[in-house]
């Protein structure tokens, strides 16, 4: 198997319009100084973004591990094959943090062994998931907001800490067509539990309790609608300041919603955004008005599509009875693993044994697990076989889509010594006999 | 290298003046070929006596991957399950089917029913990476994609300005950047107006809200545009008001505003309504006055759009339409506006032999492939999954081919629509030989694919087999075989190979001139790279095939 990217130079080389995939920005601006085969320098990159390219590659590390013992790949990958093509109840995890041509091929190693297929987290899942598949979606692409958004409104995320260039480049200061002054051609808005502590500097600021986010949307739909709303019907939230929100909504041609998993927990984010789509329904009778989840980095709007595409569902598919069947809270993987059920599992860039309840990460230690990451973590060094990557984006090519669905080409800047996850995932994908 | 005989089958193979022929055809390496040299002999023949043989099925207004499919598969878990599933099989992948099914169950359940082409028809360039990478993921089908157009922001401020030598080098370079087939309008303005805030556009005249510019405009240019280029498919149009109460005035308004242009109407079963906007219930046909117009003008090409009852989901590149439907259905809604391109709608729908107004539609569009008089100019099209999936073509065949099964069905529907359409008074059956036109031969010469939809030497040897079978509907569900470039994939409705297929683009060029002001207005108005925009052939199915700019002019 072979490294990837481009060749090494002891001079400088410049790599313009490369994507950063830290956050869900997908900033593809940025341009790379790399030196000796290393980002020197991460050119129009946030601090956040920067980190993400000028960390040190992970080296001294094996390629491969069996049984926590140094392998080759190609021992590696026969083993990984063995254990998922034995597997009865096989289990496929992670893929938001991978390329979605890898993405595709692990899709279809859980075609072909039949795996329980997730890829989500569960926030993300009540923002992208299931709510939507309810009522439907009022999406735009992030360039419609910078060019027509006169009203946008952060409910429940603060997107200076978490998508340092977002406002620059999309909702706040972003000039556009028809928001030519940028700022000054539009108002921002913001819900949450505590003002912003990264500059936000909101036109509005409407302080919501803990878990009280559905109430909030609810009240303010209802005051769109026109209904007189007596103090106090709404603990959550003042009033008064859900009242100047629905004034600045009334006045507005194109407000876009960014929601945030802040205050509400995964469970009531479902009913979170149930309420906020029913509101930009009623909205749409007069003006635009669009509601967008804030997505967290890596490639998960990759691997909704990838998934949507090849299944028909976006996550918690099984593919055991050798078709898509779909029951997110049955079939996702903290469930699975929890009730005891699966006997083997192929993980891709996650970490579930350092982040699912204690239940799953105590059957996942009991069984076959085939992880690949771009470093060490809890789940590579308790894998029965574990692959070491070249990280994407940075040193291998592909396509990474950015939180509203647009799809952009890496543009790889360093060369690895680690293989890019496609290869492995092909390698084994070939090893269980999956379909090219 | 292998020589292939298919030994006498009784062949449809209209672009050759072949209707019913019984005949040897020979291919060799994908393409059909001339019968062996001296000494050669085939080494493997296909017996199809007693079979009827036509070219593979080419589908020219679908819409099979992108963005808007891939929202409504996620939209719509429900209409997957009650689906039949797709299994994988050792050769195979699994899938889901039902309105919009998922991308390896697209390729497979179009080569079951005889296709081997498909072109999606509504795709925002901006997906064009997109798109192409669910085209990887569709097997055995040819694909091609057009892209939106009508609603380009860049497009309507240059013809705006009437600088229309500008509007048709950046469609070149926009068809180049994205590898698409060719340039749809859908709703001109409309679009736009609708996302800027307003509500929608209703006449030919009327101004964007915002630029002084009007479908009337946006139509001429683009349709000069995509002649200029030399584009193997005309300016493919969906009109203004799709769906209203007399629509059809808007419809004629349209193809009058092209002056003689070339152009494709598609989906037009949608946009032949006679009565008043304002009045649901004046809803009536207004076919016969259209088809007319289309029978005394050669230079415009429909395809219908045909309704069949049943379930299915509602996308569309129009936003404002989406909206409209929602309101209508009540039923769940889902938009996605692309920056600077596009809209897009998704509800879902049912289709109901007692509701008037579907009633009606599903005789609109027989009305369509009956009146008009030339098949080479009507596409076989439900607008999949629009008016009906792709699956349902078998149903819209035995319609056409038997005017009984057409009475029984038109007795069963909702009373009214016997007066508000003359489809009782159309005997009209198509023959297999004018199936054979409106499933292959005619979209592909619409298209400009000069190798599909026929079966002559230097054809791409895409064939469909049939048994013969007074059963219209059972012997198109179920072909006996179909072979894609050469090679045996589908036997008796079992996949037996599991090709590529390759996506057809067109390279017109372009008058480079204008790229520092295009990318000028990219880099203030986008919000990605302009170097991140344009996609290249590895992105390309199979590799990609380049279908020649000439006008369509090879076409046999
Ligand atoms: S905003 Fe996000 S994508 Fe952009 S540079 Fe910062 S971390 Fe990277
Ligand atoms: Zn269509």
């Amino acid at each position: 198997m072979a490294t990837s990217g481009p060749r090494a130079s002891s001079s400088l080389t410049l790599i313009s319009d490369a994507v950063c995939a830290r956050c869900g920005c997908a900033c593809d601006d940025i341009e790379l100084v790399v030196e000796s085969n290393r980002v020197r320098e991460a050119r129009n990159a946030c601090s956040m973004g920067a980190e993400w390219f000028l960390a040190s590659p992970e080296a001294g590390l094996p390629k491969a591990l069996i049984g926590g013992r140094e392998a080759s790949l190609d021992a590696a990958v026969a083993e990984a094959g063995r254990i998922l093509s034995e597997a009865r109840f096989p289990l496929v995890h992670g893929l938001a943090n991978a390329t979605c041509e890898a993405q595709r091929v692990a899709v279809s190693i859980a075609d072909r062994i039949g795996a329980c297929l997730d890829t989500a987290m569960p926030l993300h899942r009540g923002l992208s998931g299931m709510a939507f598949q309810g009522v439907g979606e009022i999406h735009c692409s992030l360039g419609e907001v910078k060019n027509r958004a006169d009203l946008v409104i952060f409910w429940g995320c603060d997107p200076g800490r978490t998508h340092p260039r977002h406002g620059e480049r999309y909702s706040i200061g972003a000039k556009g067509l028809f928001t030519p002054l940028g700022r000054q051609s539009r108002r921002i808005a913001h819900v949450d539990l505590h003002p912003d502590s990264s500059g936000l500097n909101p036109d509005l600021f409407v302080p919501v309790e803990p878990g009280k986010d559905f109430e909030a949307l609810w009240t303010l739909r209802a005051l769109l609608r026109g209904h007189e709303i007596p103090a106090g019907a709404c603990p959550g939230a003042p009033l008064e300041a859900l009242r100047a929100l629905a004034e600045a909504m009334k006045g507005s041609r194109f407000g876009v919603l960014f929601l945030g998993a802040g205050t509400s927990t995964a469970a009531d984010s479902h009913m979170v955004v149930d309420a906020a789509l029913a509101m930009a329904l009623d909205l749409n009778r007069k003006s635009r008005f669009y509601v967008s989840p804030m997505r967290a980095g890596g490639n998960p709007a990759g691997a909704d599509n990838v998934v949507t595409w090849q299944t028909g569902y976006p996550f918690g598919v099984h593919l055991g009875r050798g078709y898509p069947r779909f029951n997110p809270g049955e079939f996702s993987t903290e469930e699975v693993l929890s009730r005891g059920e699966a006997d083997a599992a192929l993980v891709v860039a996650a970490d579930p044994a350092s982040e699912l309840n204690p239940a799953a990460r105590k059957h996942l230690a009991a069984i076959g697990v085939v992880a690949l990451d771009y470093g060490e973590t809890e789940t590579t060094r308790s894998a029965r076989v574990s692959f070491m990557l070249a990280p994407y984006g940075l040193a291998t090519p592909g396509t990474i889509y950015r939180m509203d669905d647009v799809s952009l080409p890496a543009r790889p800047a360093v060369r690895s010594a680690y293989p890019p996850a496609e290869e492995v995932l092909r390698g084994i994908a070939r090893a269980v006999g999956a379909l090219p | 290298m292998t020589l292939t005989r298919i030994r006498g089958g009784t062949v449809h193979d209209p672009a050759n003046n072949r209707d019913g022929v019984v005949m040897d055809l020979w291919f060799r390496d994908g393409l059909m070929v001339e019968g062996p040299g001296p000494g050669e002999s085939p080494s493997r023949t296909y017996d199809a006596s007693g079979l009827v043989v036509m070219p593979g099925g080419v589908d020219m207004h679908c819409h099979i991957a992108g963005p808007k499919v891939n929202l409504a598969r996620k939209m719509r878990p429900e209409d997957h399950r009650d689906a039949a599933p797709v299994r994988r099989t050792p050769i195979t992948r699994s899938g889901t089917a039902g309105s919009v099914p998922s991308t390896f169950a697209t390729g497979y359940l179009y080569a079951g029913l005889g296709y081997t082409t498909a072109v999606d028809a509504a795709i925002p360039p901006l997906a064009a990476r997109h798109t192409h990478e669910e085209f990887h993921d569709t097997p055995i089908l040819d694909k091609a994609f057009l892209i939106l157009m009508g609603n380009n922001y860049y497009a309507l401020k240059a013809i705006s300005e009437g600088e229309y030598e500008r509007a048709r080098a950046f469609a070149g370079w926009l068809l180049e950047s994205s590898r698409a087939y060719g340039i749809k309008v859908v709703n001109p303005g409309g679009v736009e107006a609708w996302k800027s805030g307003w509500n929608n556009i209703h006449s030919l005249d009327e101004e964007v809200p915002h630029l002084p510019v009007t479908p009337r405009m946006i139509l001429r240019g683009l349709a000069q545009a995509s002649m200029d280029l030399g584009l193997p498919h005309p300016v493919h149009i969906h009109c203004n008001n799709l769906g209203l109460p007399g629509n059809a005035a808007t419809t004629i308004g349209t193809m009058e505003a092209l002056e003689g242009r070339r152009a494709h109407l598609a989906h037009i079963q949608f946009h032949s309504y006679g009565g008043e906007v304002s009045d649901q219930a004046s809803f009536r046909s207004d076919v016969p006055r259209l088809a007319e117009w289309i029978n005394s003008h050669p230079e415009v090409s429909v395809d219908v759009g045909q309704v069949l009852f049943g379930s299915t989901t509602s996308m569309t590149g129009d936003g404002p339409l989406g909206y409209f439907l929602h309101q209508v259905t009540g039923r769940k809604w889902t938009s996605a506006d692309t920056e600077m391109e596009a809209g897009c709608g998704i509800v879902p729908i049912v289709y109901k032999e007692k509701s008037f107004v579907h009633a009606l539609q599903w005789a609109i569009g027989l009305e369509w492939y009956l009146l008009v008089k030339d098949p080479w100019r009507v596409g076989m099209s439900t607008d999949h999954p629009n008016g009906a999936s792709f699956v349902a073509y078998p149903e819209l065949v035995a319609l056409l081919m038997d005017r009984g099964y057409r009475r029984d069905v038109l007795n069963r529907v909702h009373p009214r629509v016997r007066e508000r359409s003359i489809l009782q008074d159309l005997d009209r059956e198509y023959t297999l030989q004018e199936i054979a036109i409106i499933s292959r031969a005619g979209p592909a010469r619409l298209l400009g694919l000069s190798t599909k939809g026929h079966l002559g030497v230097g054809a791409d040897a895409d064939i469909t087999i049939y048994n013969s079978d007074r059963d219209r509907r059972r012997m198109f569900e179920l072909p006996r075989m179909v072979f894609k470039a050469g090679e045996l994939v589908v036997d008796r409705g079992e996949i037996r190979a599991e090709s590529r297929g390759l996506t057809w683009h067109v390279r017109p060029g372009y008058d480079d001139g204008v790229l520092p002001d295009i990318r000028r207005w990219f880099e203030s108005y986008y919000t990605i790279r302009f170097r991140n925009y344009p996609v290249d052939d590895s992105c390309l199915s199979g590799g990609g095939a380049v279908s020649p700019c000439d006008g369509g002019k090879r076409n046999p």
